[in-house]
């Protein structure tokens, strides 16, 4: 049956590298807030609004706080977004909603609406209120959703409130996936995480955990639940494919970056190397200068320009003190019994972009870890072992972006198996339409499909179709 | 080179600016600190029998992060016995003969309580005195301040009492709360008075503790209605003014007063006559120090308006204020967003559908918004465009939060709505429809970007045409 929540408490982690990893962006004051939210302007149909994937209304919460309904203020924003307290942190804003504001192109001065967001969630966690909502009336479905991380969350959440049962399966043992587990400590620590989602759990929402589901386990669910939502993310990080990658002292980015987090790993050795040069990379990077490495390179085969990270995540890194090694590609790990070197070879882009290796130009760089960040493999096969049952494309699900839906009727899914890897609130926004989806889906099954419920929900255009490259440069 | 030096009613100022009788001139020590930052005179806080104020005495309104947009005090005239506020006067005058020294009075209304109070603020060295027939608590209870300026007769009687006696110049100063300010300005020009200063505080209540349900100044758990003043109240003190000014029976040397702050707040109550003008909120606010701008800047304006003294442009907005039935009906702007300036908040558009006309669309991008909406809106029919045959903000609003938008990656996601774009998207740029628009300036007034909206005058080819002029031609034409 499903486990007892109190996640927050078992958090664990080092008392060291929670001051290592203090905020980022650090909470507002509440003054601060209320002075912050006195400058936004309140426009309507808010840019701000549109350039978030869960469509907060950023606006309505922002003129909450400025009047002191702080209670109002968090149940706008998880009205949108159910995981608002870990996006308020996570997200990318400079190029999500404080890249839309208005203020750009008016003082200059974006209003700060990913710190004001953290300051209403804050406010509620605070408050010791359970979320605003309650769940609905029991409609006697059940819905099994793999995978614990924010797409799942996001879908079993929109499940609860339409009094639809959700059961998450996990293959780790506590919730939230790459949000507990993924999430540079400076932007978004694993407590806060696991914070968010015992609130969740109040509405309900079932876990199971340390359970990895395989196509046997599927089967098994898919029988005896009426619908199905794959959220399980994405899969390892790709292998180098060079000798010595066995090596001791040769690690991946997801690994390392877990490991800090849930306080296995609290200390970094000297230097470090990290393979790629996407967002992952560089919150890897970050994590080892702060874990006390005094020399971390990135290893990147093209050049700056070219890297797949957002460009504030290159310059803080810069500011982190991290250096950059462009256009060299690792080929040989050296060691005994654990590593050395790293064994590089120089890269040259050709007129038509495509990469050569320079002849008998290789470096050799001293290292004691090697951290692999160059994308991560999918990992929806499994679905399909025992036959088409769902359309994947470039190792992908394929959905319906409105609903969720799978090829299988029965089967819906989001997040990260789906897009290739994007942030946190994509996932969740995945998570709410799909969860829509299914609760229309199943009473459209219970009774006969009216054409208004599709309406509803489909009565939007096009959106923008979702590119779905890799978070690092595979 | 102009000059701020003037004279009011026959008293020589070194300045326009005076500090109202209010907390700031409460004693001869604030009065001498208040000269040497500039100020060119003073109304003394109200002198008469010495009274007891309550604690607390003052509340006021904030707006969206701005302190005091508008003050409420519950004080009443000065607690200090009047031969220790006429001896400091004394010594004020003696110090900066100079500078205007005004005794603000207010007595029992009779005759000789009068006449004696006159006579010992002019032998204190007073430049000129100002009756206080306004203030609105507290001493209007007891049959003095507001109730006396309230009922005209009165107002004449007293004031004509104070001129029996007096040997300086008497100001009458008005309180707001009445339906006709020019009555009882009508009332003390008739008894000889030499000036008038308007506007007194408004009565008013500032807000309620929505803990203790207890209103605002609390004395106690309770609380009485204040007299308001600062930046709210300017709009109200210039239309007063004005309505003074504007009347023959009643226009006199005016001291402009209400909610003045600045030079621009104080050179418009110029243009509508004030000679001077006096100022405390802004100063209980901010100090004695705000008056080294209200003089600079408005010496610059003089400046560049080719004014050399006060009295080169006092009242010349005057004829500019007419009523409403001699304003011409074929006079016609229509509003236009310079796309260029616009930022894309749609603040306009919203104004525009719920607090005007709808006459402000979404419709620039091709194939956006340009067809007229077969509306989900239930406020109308199903399949029917709403009455404007364009999108509700509802609408647009609805369309919105069903996109379907994803983090962009970078250097493949470029222009997206966080590409914090220097240039506004088409699409977020209003567009007007100026057939439609008539002209009421609701989108240039909450437009946060100067002179993106303006106002332009559309030809009508009509000749000019007041309501007044409409009536008598469809008289006359019946005649």
């Amino acid at each position: 049956m499903s486990e007892a929540t109190n996640f927050f408490s078992k958090a664990g982690g080092s008392a060291e590298v929670a001051a290592r990893f203090a905020d980022l962006h650090p909470p507002f004051e509440k003054t601060a807030a209320v002075i912050e939210a006195q400058r936004c302007l309140y426009c309507f149909d808010a840019p701000c609004m549109g350039a978030c994937p869960t469509h907060i209304d950023v606006p309505k919460f922002i003129k909450k706080i400025a009047s002191g309904n702080l209670e109002g203020s968090a149940r706008t924003i998880l009205d949108a977004n159910i995981l608002g307290a870990s996006c308020s942190r996570a997200c990318p804003v400079q190029v999500l909603c404080e890249g839309a504001c208005v203020m750009h192109r008016y003082n200059k001065q974006p209003i700060e609406i990913g710190r004001l967001q953290r300051f209403a969630m804050d406010a509620l966690h605070a408050s010791g209120d359970p979320l605003p909502f309650t769940p609905g009336a029991d409609t006697g479905k059940k819905v099994v959703l793999i995978g614990g991380g924010p797409a799942s969350l996001a879908c079993a959440a929109e499940l609860r409130r339409r009094g639809v049962r959700a059961v998450i399966f996990d293959a780790r043992p506590l919730p939230g996936g790459l949000n507990t587990y993924g999430i540079a400590e400076y932007k978004l620590p694993l407590a806060e995480s696991l914070r968010e989602i015992d609130m969740l759990a109040q509405l309900g929402v079932e876990f199971h955990f340390d359970t990895m589901v395989d196509a046997a386990k599927l089967a098994e669910l898919e029988a005896s639940y009426d619908a199905v939502f794959l959220g399980m993310g994405l899969g390892a990080i790709h292998k180098l494919g060079v000798v010595g990658e066995e090596l001791e002292g040769v690690t991946n980015a997801l690994d390392f970056i877990a490991g800090y987090k849930s306080g296995a790993i609290v200390k970094a050795p000297a230097k470090v190397a990290v393979i790629g040069a996407g967002n992952t990379a560089i919150d890897a990077a970050n994590a080892a200068v702060r874990l006390g490495a005094s020399e971390v390179h990135m290893v990147y085969r093209r050049g700056s320009r070219d890297m797949s990270a957002f460009g504030f995540e290159y310059e803080h890194a810069q500011k982190e003190g991290v250096r950059f090694l462009w256009h060299v590609t690792p080929v040989k790990v050296v060691g005994e019994k654990k590593v050395e070197a790293l064994e590089l070879a120089r890269f040259e882009s050709t007129e038509d972009g495509s990469l050569v290796p320079t002849e008998g130009l290789h470096i050799l760089l001293e290292v004691d870890l090697v951290v692999l960040a160059i994308g991560q493999a999918t990992h929806a096969e499994f679905v399909n072992a025992d036959a088409s049952k769902v359309r994947l494309e470039r190792g992908r699900i394929v959905i319906d972006r409105e609903t969720g839906q799978t090829s299988n009727p029965k089967i819906f899914a989001g997040g990260d198996c789906t897009n290739g890897g994007r942030e946190v609130v994509d996932a969740v926004a995945d998570g709410k339409r799909a969860g829509i989806g299914i609760a229309v889906w199943l009473e459209g099954a219970a009774s006969s499909p009216t054409h208004g419920d599709r309406a509803v929900m489909n009565g939007a255009p096009g959106g923008i179709a979702g590119r779905g490259e890799l978070d690092a440069d595979a | 080179m102009p000059t701020l030096e003037t004279t009011f009613a026959g008293i020589k100022c070194l300045n326009p600016f005076w500090l109202a009788s209010a907390p700031p001139t409460n004693c001869g020590e604030q009065i001498m600190r208040a000269f040497d930052a500039g100020w060119g005179g003073a109304v003394w806080k109200t002198i008469g029998e010495q009274v007891t104020n309550v604690s607390s005495r003052y509340s006021s309104i904030d707006y969206n992060g701005q302190k005091m947009m508008g003050f409420n005090n519950i004080e009443l005239i000065s607690d200090r016995p009047p031969e220790v506020n006429l001896r400091e006067m004394a010594e004020v005058k003696r110090r900066y003969p100079k500078h205007v020294v005004i005794a603000s009075l207010m007595v029992e209304s009779k005759r000789d309580v009068w006449h004696e109070m006159v006579q010992r603020a002019e032998d204190a060295g007073a430049d000129g005195l100002e009756l206080n027939f306004g203030c609105p608590h507290g001493m209007s209870e007891r049959g003095m301040g507001s109730a006396v300026g309230q009922v005209p007769e009165y107002c004449e009687q007293i004031t004509g009492w104070v001129k029996e006696k007096a040997r300086t110049p008497v100001i009458v100063k008005l309180t707001p709360n009445i339906s006709d300010i020019r009555m009882p300005a009508r009332a003390a020009r008739r008894a000889g008075a030499d000036a008038l200063s308007a506007i007194n505080t408004i009565n008013s209540i500032t807000g309620i503790d929505l803990e203790t349900l207890e209103p605002w100044p609390n004395v106690d758990g309770k609380s009485s209605h204040g007299g308001y003043c600062g930046p709210a109240v300017k709009p109200i003190a210039l239309n007063m003014v004005q309505q003074v000014m504007s009347d023959p029976m009643a226009a006199l040397p005016m001291s402009g007063i209400g909610g003045i702050g600045s030079w621009q707040d104080a050179a418009e109550f110029m243009l509508l006559g004030a000679g001077i003008v006096q100022v405390c909120t802004a100063v209980m606010h901010y100090g004695y120090r705000i008056v080294e701008d209200m003089g600079d800047g408005l010496l610059a304006w003089m400046r560049r308006k080719g004014y050399d003294t006060i009295e080169d442009f006092r009242g010349l907005s005057l004829p500019n204020m007419r009523d409403w039935k001699h304003l011409n009906l074929n006079y016609r702007v229509v509003a236009e967003i310079h796309a260029d300036k616009c930022i894309g908040c749609q603040l306009c558009y919203t104004a525009c559908w719920d607090g005007a006309h709808q006459c402000i669309h979404l419709d620039r991008v091709e194939g956006g918004m340009e067809q007229p909406v077969l509306g989900t809106d239930p406020r109308y029919a199903q399949h029917e465009a709403n009455p404007h045959g364009k999108p509700t903000p509802a609408q647009v609003f609805a369309q919105s939060v069903k996109t379907i938008v994803t983090t962009p990656i970078p250097k493949l996601d470029l222009d997206g709505e966080g590409s914090n774009s220097a240039v506004t998207p088409l699409r977020r740029i209003p567009r007007v429809d100026v057939d439609e628009c008539v002209g009421c300036n609701l989108c240039s007034l909450v437009c946060p970007v100067p002179e993106c909206i303006t106002m332009e005058r559309v030809a009508t080819g009509e000749t000019p045409e007041t309501w007044a002029e409409r009536v008598a031609n469809a008289e006359s034409l019946r005649a």
